[in-house]
């Protein structure tokens, strides 16, 4: 996993609350066994028109929002299923982080684990950069990782909280599990203390 | 003395392998639940690192969500998408010595139903699956949560997850519940209560003399909702119910360790003067059956009610999600729910396909007929509930009023085996997401009880069941 420190990109507002992950990509797509080729189902039924045509009314679409990398939602985004599809496509699209003003925390845990930002910001900065972002479809916007501060193009700041040890691994370029595998003894000690409580064979 | 704690604090204290600062802790995962959707990426990560599942002995797979409901599918699955999803399943197993109830199988069904119906799921567990809906098995007492695919990995390879300690979340559902008013009502009532964004970060511990009154399976249909309110999972303290259910289960404890157990088990209380970080009261007394109106879990009203209007939602984001909602499902802002002409009724999913839903739908079902016009699918949850199904009947009850029996699967709930909703359609469905397109693209969902679903497919509009109650 490439490391994440800080950068700047476009921004694209999608200002709608509870935003759940079979709006981010439709359970018919999951039938895939891989996590790639993703981005084509991002925001499946609202990005294409029933013919199959891209929906020109639908903000992503529009062609001054190509090449956004940042996704400002509204409040509890990514309710809904435990599909790590849903950061997979956004990620797969070209998004780097998502801003809101409260995650899911399925998905929250699942973007974190493949290097999507989820970026929490109170409710004035929320509209004030969603105001923004619709007056100008060049906004540009830093996320800066290392010191967990969303920067706005006037230069003012505000910090985001994320979990320490997701930051560690995220500026440090390396998945979850490899501290996981570490813990070896100890999970083999625990087992033989414990025990099995149930088992399936 | 220790200090009081909650139910869920216990089973937490006594899962966590180590925590180190400045980590999370690792916490030890006794049963692992498996399907075929959320696991293929998850088994290839195993593969590309050369690693094995640590411990297939706490591991269980099915197939569940994109298996046709068809009587020829043992012959066929003619999506060619779906049966190489299906088909990885089994070389996954096969290849890394996972237990796999295939289909035909006895043991077959969805993934939530299978677990308790085995045993696997008892009190003071850690479950976890690929699967929002993992929370049913909180019903037990247990703390059962979904995970993504990269988790589903992590205990696949170890056992175990790093997880920050839950904050938690009393609900209590105080009062007798009314007539006609089941679990899955004082669910959809919970989450309308206090939204979709109302639990998160928290595991419930539901409580309250309506809670104690459900069955294990309407606890299950309980639980199986928490994750509607956002929350991490839910959970209810096990008590003679829960012994009773579990007794001479395959997978449950015999013997001497069995009333070793049942000794484990009824230390799975909330301590007097243990506090949880927050807590709901639901006044069950004044509820009636629930239908949702709108596009989340949260936007429901009892069944007499009219559908809010947008303008009188003071919360202006609230207000417009409302609106949108509206907007979708082509309902008029402060007319009656009840009657609104539906095309399909789906009965089934993880939240209520055991057999007290089925006996429940098919009481309101045995003489009547489904509506001209409206299909009604009745999906049980596993092919044991088929089997008793079939014993006591009920088949021949859905087919003589009009409704089709269908092989076990998550089927229209989350519509990814063709069977779906067209663009436009209503349903009225006993599962537990009403997003938009969820059971088919453009398709409208109001959810409810196995109650009101037959008695709104015998009237071919939304209907109050309490109409078929004798």
């Amino acid at each position: 996993m490439p490391a994440i420190t800080k950068f700047t990109g476009k921004a694209v507002a999608l200002p709608i609350q509870d935003i759940d992950t079979d709006q981010i990509i439709p359970a018919r797509y999951l039938k895939t066994i891989s996590k790639d080729g993703l981005a084509i189902n991002l925001f499946n039924d609202w990005r294409y028109l029933p013919s199959g045509e891209p929906n020109p009314d639908f903000v992503i679409n529009k062609p001054e929002h190509a090449g956004a990398t940042i996704l400002l939602a509204g409040d509890n985004f990514g309710c809904g299923s435990s599909r790590e599809h849903a950061p997979w496509a956004l990620m797969s699209y070209g998004f780097k982080a998502v801003v809101s003003t409260s995650f899911a925390d399925i998905f929250c845990n699942n973007s974190l684990k493949n290097g999507l930002l989820t970026v929490i910001v109170d409710q004035a900065t929320h509209r004030k950069v969603i105001e923004l972002a619709q007056a100008d479809a060049n906004l540009q916007l830093t996320i800066d990782l290392e010191n967990q501060q969303f920067v706005l193009p006037d230069g003012s700041s505000v910090e985001f909280p994320i979990d320490a040890f997701s930051k560690k691994c995220l500026l440090a370029g390396v998945d979850q599990l490899g501290y996981l595998q570490n813990q070896m003894t100890a999970v083999k000690g625990y087992e033989s203390r414990v025990g099995d409580r149930v088992r399936s064979m | 003395m220790s200090q009081p704690r909650t139910i869920t604090e216990k089973i937490w204290d006594d899962h966590v392998v180590t925590h180190e600062p400045g980590s999370p802790a690792v916490l030890y995962v006794d049963l692992h639940l498996v399907h075929e959707v959320t696991s293929p990426q998850a088994f290839q990560g195993l593969r590309d690192r050369g690693i094995k599942v640590r411990r297939p002995d706490h591991t269980m797979a099915t197939l569940d969500h994109s298996i046709p409901t068809t009587d020829t599918r043992l012959q066929i699955i003619p999506d060619e998408i779906a049966r190489k999803q299906v088909d990885q399943l089994r070389i996954n197993c096969k290849e890394f010595g996972v237990p796999l109830a295939d289909l035909g199988s006895i043991d077959q069904g969805i993934v939530h139903v299978i677990g308790p119906e085995l045993g696997l799921t008892q009190p003071g567990l850690t479950v976890v699956c690929g699967d929002s809906h993992t929370s049913t098995h909180g019903a037990f007492g247990a703390i059962a949560f979904g995970v993504g695919t990269t988790e589903v990995e992590h205990v696949l390879a170890t056992q175990c997850l790093l997880q920050n300690k839950p904050k938690t979340h009393e609900v209590r559902f105080e009062g007798p519940a009314p007539k006609g008013v089941g679990a899955k009502d004082l669910i959809l009532a919970l989450i309308a209560q206090i939204g979709v964004g109302g639990g998160t970060r928290h595991v419930f511990e539901y409580t309250g003399e309506a809670i104690r009154a459900l069955s294990m399976e309407g606890r299950m249909t309980v639980c199986n909702m928490s994750i509607e309110a956002g929350a991490k999972a839910g959970l209810i303290a096990p008590d003679e119910k829960t012994y009773e259910y579990l007794k001479g289960r395959p997978r449950a404890p015999r013997g001497a360790d069995w009333d070793a157990a049942i000794e484990r088990w009824k230390q799975l209380v909330t301590d007097p003067g243990a506090t949880y970080d927050r807590t709901t009261i639901v006044d069950v007394t004044k509820l009636e059956p629930m239908v949702t109106y709108g596009t989340n879990p949260g936007q429901g009203v009892g069944i007499t009610q009219a559908v809010p209007d947008p303008a009188n939602i003071a919360d202006a984001s609230q207000s417009a999600g409302v609106k949108k909602a509206l907007e979708y499902m082509d309902l008029e802002p402060g007319k009656p729910i009840l009657g609104h002409p539906i095309d399909v009724v789906f009965i089934g999913s993880c939240t209520n396909s055991r057999m007290g839903d089925l006996r429940e739908a098919a009481a309101v079902f045995k003489g009547r007929k489904v509506a001209p016009g409206v299909r009604a699918m009745i999906v049980p949850g596993s092919e044991k509930i088929k089997k008793q199904a079939e014993e006591e009947g009920l088949p021949e009850i859905f087919r003589a009023a009009g409704a089709e029996w269908r092989q076990a699967g998550c089927s229209m709930c989350i519509a990814m085996n063709g069977d779906q909703l067209s663009p436009g359609q209503y349903s009225v469905s006993t599962s537990n997401r009403n997003f938009e397109g969820r059971q088919g693209k453009g398709g409208r969902t109001f959810l409810a009880s196995p109650a009101t679903a037959a008695a709104s497919a015998i009237k071919g509009a939304v209907a109050d069941p309490r109409e078929f109650l004798v």
